[in-house]
């Protein structure tokens, strides 16, 4: 444990850089913070969970842990796909309001690791897109490829599947 | 070093709070009944403990006070006094103080010395009738000052006998040079199976009251040094202090030192066999409760694989298999039960609040209690005790009335407090009921209107006006007291519950009193469940909530006000509701097994009286299922309890039939109607 928190503190102090765990989502090349990933997994079925919104596929066993699992095309609205062989569920831990709980997320595929300095990220352009803002912590570049850095804890905030659970439940 | 100082303060600490609860316990027996003397020994017992422990570890403010406490129990014991209200007021009040002592000791506080000297002044006054003639001739040394005083910290090797040293002549050594008090404790936790009984196992905490020099002390461990650890210590500040009171310092020869340190140990292993428990931290348990839980998986993983593989080979296979699940659920009920802990001790407590509210009121109030023996989940319990306390604070202050308004209404001037705790169906009930004078609508209806929680003009059945007393910040005592009557409390108190996965319901009748009912889960962590299938997926209902399961054609069903429909079982017409549609489940797999028998399957459930019919699609195993929360890594789901992996590794959710119940009740406007389906009728 220690030890774990220890690397971690290191790591983060290491300059003012971060390392990121880069995956695909329709073409694009997602990044997140590594520290916040505790695994991947390859696609299993999942149990349903009634009355939640569509883009949550349901719940899992990941040893002995029930985590819901998040389809992110679903999520940022995108075309779906069918799952592949490559179609992996990206396991994070998200910091909510209350306490810290682990989500799963459905991707095309992960892709690699980078290490970015925290000054080559840039804020996210102002564009009348259908990704929320919020989920973006910003842009960067490696290889003339640009990185979507997506920033976990809105993306999968719990508060956020509250409210559209609601909205569904007030339609139906 | 200082480390095992801190360990071996934290069971002083420990020890002591439990002899705390025990002389609070025994003096409110005292309250009640006519005296016992053993009753008065265990007290005294007790407070004995307290003053060595406190001794021995220099908090001399605690060892001083319950010296007069001592004493007072001593002439009690011995019968030179006799046990009046006004004694036990003020034994009850020294109880209070002795725990805020160590509380204060415990977190490094100086403790409340005004409220100290206050209980002493009590005491004394007390005493000072029969002092001269009952005081013990040793009090004068047990309160002097710590001038002189020793700390010998000696820890012997294992093998310290074979070499024919015997620690108790080094203490019979010892007590030649002053007053010696002797505690022992054990090195190390150790297995009985290994104990070598030529072996020494026991380190002793001394303590030396005396004028003595360091050289004398270690005069007396010569033959032992090479094979202890030694500290000896003084926590007199100075030397200079030390020789300023060297006369003052008391040199009276300790009455009967050997007979100390012999009775000392052997004292308390019996107390601690007459509990007959072991401290085991939570995390250890819960720990084990997990294991056992995987265990349970695997254990169910295996059996389908078992009742797969049917050939003859197999056979000890089978039987294997069927001796593990009857030894896993085994071992799972006795790691549940480690968890489970009577409510009575919880209970215990209210008698001395009930004593001392009713006292501050000038209500005459009887508590009842029953049903002390239900255990209940630990975690489960310490959570229920501040709402416990907050209702019954509620129920004296508000429920039960003064002694002429009671006789007035034609009731006995004394009101009962009933305490109850009993189990019913899956769940525990607590109750706390009163004869008081029950919850007044007028004023509950009054108040709710001006603090604009309902509009002046709406109808409100007399459930409902209940139910607004659980409203945040709703208050209707007429003057606030310091008991109650904030208007925190009632919200707090529901949310509490609902947060274990209980409920809370209020019954009343206006001038008769009224009745709090409190319905928790039976332990958090197990279930036997009925596994259904319902669309594609597995659910769970707890075995307990199902009463039966009927077979019900479409022309059985009755239409109710076209928003849902009823089925007339036997002499009761229940709501029914088809679970693939309150869980908005799409499948496109119609309901065929039962359908071809001319019905639909459907699991009558009941909670708190109330039945309701659930179609589902088909029965599965029964099994019992380890509980795991949704919440913990997502969001409370209406309807679910929570879910549970299932021997093939996939996860089953877990129907909350009591919320669905509910649910169906308050809200059947948005229940899918049943006969609507169109996959029924067409199929």
């Amino acid at each position: 444990m220690y030890q774990q928190d220890i690397e971690r503190s290191s790591s983060d102090d290491q300059g003012d850089s971060q390392q990121y765990l880069t995956f695909m989502l329709n073409g694009e090349e997602y990044g997140v913070e590594i520290l916040r990933v505790q695994g991947i997994q390859g696609w299993d079925s999942v149990t349903p969970i009634p009355n939640s919104p569509e883009y949550v596929l349901g719940v899992m066993n990941l040893r002995g842990e029930i985590v819901p699992i998040i389809d992110l095309r679903k999520r940022f609205a995108m075309d779906t796909i069918p799952y592949g062989p490559t179609t992996v569920i990206v396991v994070v831990r998200v910091e909510g309001s209350d306490r810290t709980r682990t989500l799963g997320m459905v991707v095309d595929g992960v892709s690699e690791v980078y290490r970015i300095d925290n000054d080559e990220v840039q804020a996210m352009p102002e564009m009348g897109r259908q990704l929320r803002q919020e989920f973006v912590k910003g842009l960067s570049t490696v290889d003339d490829k640009m990185l979507i850095l997506l920033d976990v804890d809105c993306l999968l905030s719990v508060d956020d599947i509250a409210k559209d659970s609601h909205k569904l439940a007030a339609s139906a | 070093m200082s480390m095992d100082m801190n360990e071996i303060h934290a069971i002083f600490f420990e020890e002591s709070f439990e002899g705390v609860d025990t002389m609070e316990a025994g003096l409110l027996k005292l309250d009640a009944q006519s005296t016992d003397s053993e009753l008065i020994n265990t007290i005294f017992r007790a407070a004995h403990s307290i003053k060595g422990g406190a001794a021995t570890f220099g908090f001399s403010a605690v060892s001083d006070f319950t010296h007069g406490v001592e004493t007072l129990l001593d002439q009690l014991r011995s019968g030179q006094r006799q046990v009046s209200d006004e004694l036990v007021g003020v034994l009850l009040a020294s109880v209070d103080v002795i725990r805020d002592m160590l509380d204060a000791f415990q977190q490094g506080r100086n403790p409340d010395t005004d409220a100290i000297a206050r209980c002493q002044a009590d005491i004394d006054q007390q005493l000072s009738g029969e002092r001269a003639s009952a005081a013990p001739a040793s009090s004068a040394a047990a309160t002097e000052s710590l001038a002189g005083e020793w700390q010998i910290r000696f820890v012997p090797q294992a093998d310290i006998f074979k070499t024919g040293n015997e620690p108790s002549r080094i203490f019979r050594e010892l007590s030649q040079l002053g007053e010696l008090t002797v505690n022992t404790a054990l090195q190390q936790s150790i297995d009985f199976d290994d104990i070598d009984p030529e072996d020494c196992y026991c380190q002793w905490q001394l303590t030396l009251r005396g004028d003595v020099a360091r050289d004398e002390i270690e005069a007396c461990f010569d033959w032992v040094r090479d094979q202890c650890e030694l500290e000896i210590t003084t926590p007199t500040l100075d030397a200079e202090a030390a020789t300023a009171k060297k006369n003052a310092g008391s040199v009276a020869p300790a009455p009967l030192p050997a007979a100390v340190s012999n009775d000392e140990p052997a004292a308390r292993p019996a107390a601690a066999k007459d509990s007959g428990s072991i401290r085991v931290s939570i995390d250890k348990i819960d720990a084990l409760l997990n294991l056992v839980g995987e265990l349970v998986i695997t254990q169910s993983m295996l059996a389908r694989f078992g009742d797969r593989e049917q050939t003859g080979s197999t056979q000890g296979l089978r039987d294997g298999l069927m001796v593990l699940e009857r030894h896993t659920r085994e071992l799972q009920e006795s790691a549940m039960q480690i968890r489970m802990l009577p409510i009575g001790a919880s209970f215990n407590r209210f008698k001395r609040l009930v004593r001392d509210i009713s006292a501050k009121l000038g209500k005459k109030v009887e508590l009842k209690l029953s049903g002390e023996e239900t255990e209940l989940d630990k975690t489960v319990l310490e959570k229920m005790s501040d709402p416990l306390v907050h209702l019954v604070r509620n129920s004296l202050d508000h429920g039960i009335e003064m002694p002429e308004e009671r006789r007035a209404a034609g009731k006995p001037e004394t009101g009962v407090l009933h305490l109850s705790a009993y189990h019913e169906g899956g769940s525990i009930v607590i109750q706390v009921e009163d004869d008081g004078a029950g919850l007044n609508k007028e004023r509950i209806l009054a108040k709710a209107i001006e603090r604009g929680l309902v509009s002046p003009h709406e109808q409100l059945s007399e459930e409902q006006i209940h139910q607004l007393i659980f409203q945040p910040g709703f208050s209707t005592a007429a003057a606030l007291s310091d008991l109650s009557g904030r208007g925190v409390g009632m919200d707090v108190v529901r949310r509490n519950i609902t947060d274990l996965g209980g409920r809370i319901d209020i019954r009343s009748t206006q001038g008769q009193g009224s009745c709090l009912k409190i319905r928790l889960p039976l332990t958090l962590a197990i279930l036997d469940g009925q596994l259904v299938r319902v669309g594609n997926d597995v659910y769970i209902f707890s075995l307990r909530s199902i009463v039966e399961t009927v077979l019900v054609s479409p022309a059985e069903l009755n239409s109710l006000a076209g928003k849902g429909s009823v089925y007339r079982l036997r002499d009761e017409y229940i709501p029914t509701v088809r679970l693939r549609d309150y869980f908005n489940l799409d499948c496109e797999q119609p309901s065929a097994t039962y359908l071809e028998r001319g019905g639909q399957l459907m699991v009558v459930v009941e909670t708190d009286g109330h039945r309701v019919g659930l179609f589902v699609d088909e029965l599965l195993d029964q099994q019992q299922v380890v509980i795991k929360s949704l919440e913990e890594n997502y969001l409370p789901v209406s309807g679910l309890a929570g879910a549970t992996i299932l021997g093939d590794g996939s996860v089953a959710l877990i129907v909350d039939v009591p919320s669905l119940v509910q649910h169906l009740e308050n809200g059947p406007e948005t229940m899918p109607d049943p006969t609507a389906t169109p996959e029924s009728n067409a199929a």
